[in-house]
């Protein structure tokens, strides 16, 4: 099978690459580059006037499978990935039993190969089901195929227990993604301590809540030279603590979500549970520190944190719903109308922090258009304009905070492993 | 006066932010006319005959509930009382479908007070009745706000601009705090707040008011004293040490009342924890409005139930 791809803008930063070329691809791989290749092709795909970007990696999402297939399983999730233009998904272990052993990790990889439309990497638990009481067996799941082992959705409150695990991946060379907000304080508030809160009688977690447990991990990557990556930062002190911790020369990597670069706790005025999230979605300031973290190097990478909840979980009194929403079919679109039309981001940086970036932290493969490297492929339309329905998403998880949103710019084709996936929204079977 | 052309017909009463200053005062003077018909001698008019009122009450209550239930026997109406213990929530019923329940029933209003913030407005969206929200967590109780704006007028503040308004205690989960600051704003008073640092939501100026630390500083030439009640559960919160240094502390006692000016007014939504946040002698002071304002409380809920379930705004049109 051989796609051509014609006359398209090449954005790929990992060979500093911006220019209007062809892409042949041949049995899964990248086979050539070049302008006006005179090749012929099973399929042509005329990307002119599109972008042509390496298919974009999302760190950070939930499939919900096992256990919580109300919510999403592997199918829908993939689904909806290749319908925003996401090539690949790492997949978080908070499911039910957690992604705690090599069996269950196994499993998924196995389900994603038979019911998945984009890659699916695999993320496993720290600890036991993550209670943060016992290390899971990291090495078996690291074998396994695990790329990173996190307790997201918890926090490891215990120190020593974080000392030791991040000591014990040592031997499996695989970093440790942490979600970096104090359990106390998360447990008793529902959005932002600020002004907002204030006004709406909403108990708040403050922001130090998060900073005070970045610091700490950040503290773990010096003491013991692991990998530790920050997953979802959102306040201003913890970008501060971040760039500090780089600066030392820590091995701490970070990644900002698409809503706290785009949304405030504003947003939660209406009570809309869709705008429910951990950590929550923040005033002003914090917005514009993660941004500039962003822009600066501090964050390195964008998510999601696609966490997509059944509708009847979402449809309850503010303080009652669970935190999360979905992401996948938004990002791109988002992400291209508030920070690349307003002129805060290029389209090399959107693209570096979207898929270069993620594939070199990680190790994963893609992440590049280089000759022989994996077919997967994002293409971009820059200028079309399109209007966020929840009732169109592929995804299980409808509530969404950008409901609504008039957006610019959407993908427009996703090709995983030299297959069209998706192309015009649809997604297409494989 | 109420200008002509001001109605809640249909309103929803989810806060105090969302009522303009006409609203407020076509409330508060349907209310002076309320007060007359429970002053007679057969305390009921038929302005509300044929409609249907529920009160939803997922929070224990005394004083609010029947608050709103006399009020709307006063006026005629029908009247269901819920209470979640003896209800479809305790088999985990959701809300939605606790609202269409009562809404597909035929009623025409349904008071409702939750433990969870935003969950009147979440009701309004979801039912077409009209929703009053007779307090949401630490949200809003408009009514609250209404009754003691009322007991103020009453009491001969008519006018509340530069008024320097003190509040004294538990504002980070008072609902009663928020809806009097919302009404207050609106008329140009000057509002203080003291009480432990604990206590204030950590931004508490984003309320528009001044936060003091020491409860002496706040009461200084103070007009109208609002004593907030301390919930008993909150001293095993880790918020403040106890109840006896809470009193000492933080306390209205009669010391402390001498630094207002003379005759300032005191205000509590009860129920008083006397010898806590109020002394005994300050509870049953000559200038404590408290039984006031539970009276007060029948005849705005009997105006706001009047005016959002029939659209009139000409008191004539009660009888």
């Amino acid at each position: 099978m051989k796609l051509l791809i014609k006359n398209g803008r090449v954005v790929d930063p990992s060979q500093k690459l911006d220019e209007v070329m062809d892409l042949l691809l041949e049995d899964g791989k990248i086979a050539k580059a070049g302008k006006k290749l005179n090749v012929s092709a099973d399929r042509t795909y005329d990307a002119t006037g599109k972008v042509v970007a390496p298919g974009f990696i999302d760190m950070h999402v939930h499939l919900r499978e096992p256990g919580v297939e109300a919510k999403e399983n592997i199918e829908t999730g993939t689904m909806a990935a290749a319908a925003g233009g996401i090539t690949t998904v790492a997949c978080m272990p908070n499911t039910k039993p957690a992604i705690h052993s090599s069996i269950i990790l196994s499993g998924i990889k196995e389900r994603a190969r038979e019911y998945g439309y984009v890659n699916v990497q695999v993320i496993g638990a720290i600890t036991m089901d993550e209670e943060g009481k016992a290390l899971a067996e990291i090495g078996d799941m690291a074998k396994a195929g695990a790329i990173a082992f996190s307790d997201d959705g918890k926090y490891v409150q215990s120190n020593r227990l974080f000392l030791n695990a991040a000591k014990y991946v040592q031997s499996f060379g695989k970093p440790i993604i942490s979600h970096s907000i104090d359990q106390e304080f998360n447990n008793d508030g529902y959005m932002h301590e600020g002004a907002v809160s204030a006004q709406l009688g909403v108990k708040g977690i403050p922001s130090i809540a998060e900073d005070i447990t970045v610091a700490r991990d950040c503290i773990v990557a010096g003491y013991t030279g692991t990998h530790i990556h920050i997953a979802h930062v959102a306040s201003k002190g913890a970008v501060d603590i971040i760039r500090q911790a780089k600066a030392k020369g820590w091995p701490v990597t970070a990644e900002a979500t698409v809503h706290h670069l785009t949304l405030t706790d504003e947003a939660c005025r209406s009570f809309d549970t869709a705008t429910r999230v951990s950590p929550p979605l923040r005033s002003q300031d914090h917005v514009d520190a993660v941004r500039e973290g962003l822009k600066d190097g501090t964050l390195d990478i964008i998510v999601t944190d696609h966490a997509p909840h059944a509708p009847h979980h979402k449809d309850v009194e503010f303080t009652k719903a669970p935190n999360g929403f979905c992401g996948l079919e938004t990002s791109v679109g988002v992400v291209l109308t508030d920070l690349y039309h307003t002129g805060l981001f290029t389209l090399p940086e959107i693209v570096d922090k979207m898929s270069c970036k993620p594939a070199a932290l990680f190790g994963l493969p893609g992440g590049t258009l280089k000759e022989g490297a994996p077919a997967d492929i994002t293409i971009l339309d820059t200028e079309k304009e399109w209007t966020v329905d929840p009732d169109k998403f592929y995804t299980k998880g409808k509530a969404t905070p950008y409901k609504g949103k008039h957006c610019k710019g959407k993908a427009v084709a996703t090709i995983v492993g030299g297959q069209i996936v998706m192309e015009d929204g649809v997604v297409c079977k494989k | 006066m109420a200008k002509a052309n001001v109605s809640l017909g249909g309103r929803d009463i989810l806060d105090l932010e969302s009522l303009s200053v006409d609203e407020i005062n076509l409330v508060e003077n349907t209310a002076v006319e309320m007060k007359k018909i429970m002053k007679r001698d057969i305390k009921k008019v038929p302005a509300l005959r044929g409609k249907l009122i529920i009160t939803l009450f997922y929070e224990p209550s005394t004083r609010t509930r029947t608050s709103f239930e006399t009020a709307a026997k006063y006026l005629g109406a029908d009247v269901i009382n819920i209470t979640t213990g003896n209800s479809s929530v305790v088999k985990g019923e959701c809300l939605r479908d606790t609202i269409l329940t009562l809404e597909n029933m035929g009623c025409d209003g349904i008071i409702m007070r939750s433990p969870c913030e935003g969950a009147a407005c979440y009701a309004a969206q979801v039912a077409k009745p009209v929703i009053i929200n007779a307090g949401d967590g630490a949200h809003a109780h408009p009514s609250q706000g209404l009754l003691d704006l009322f007991t103020l007028r009453e009491h001969g503040i008519k006018d509340l601009k530069g008024k320097k308004m003190v509040i004294l205690g538990d504002v980070l989960f008072s609902r009663v705090a928020r809806s009097n600051i919302a009404c207050w704003k609106k008329f140009g008073a000057d509002i203080h707040v003291a009480g432990p640092r604990t206590l204030m939501p950590w931004d508490v100026e984003a309320l528009g008011v001044t936060y003091h630390a020491r409860v002496e500083d706040a009461l200084e030439g103070a007009d109208v004293i609002d004593v907030l009640r301390i919930q008993l559960e909150r001293q095993n919160s880790g918020l403040f040490p106890s109840m006896r240094e809470y009193a000492r502390e933080f306390g209205l006692n009669e010391a402390r009342y001498k630094l207002a000016n003379p005759g300032a007014v005191v205000l509590h939504p009860g129920p008083m924890n006397r010898g806590t946040e109020i002394s005994f002698q300050m509870g049953y002071h000559e200038n404590a409005l408290i039984r006031n304002e539970v009276q007060n409380g029948v005849a705005v809920r009997m105006a706001l139930e009047f005016l959002t379930l029939t659209g009139g705004n000409r008191i004539e049109a009660i009888d």
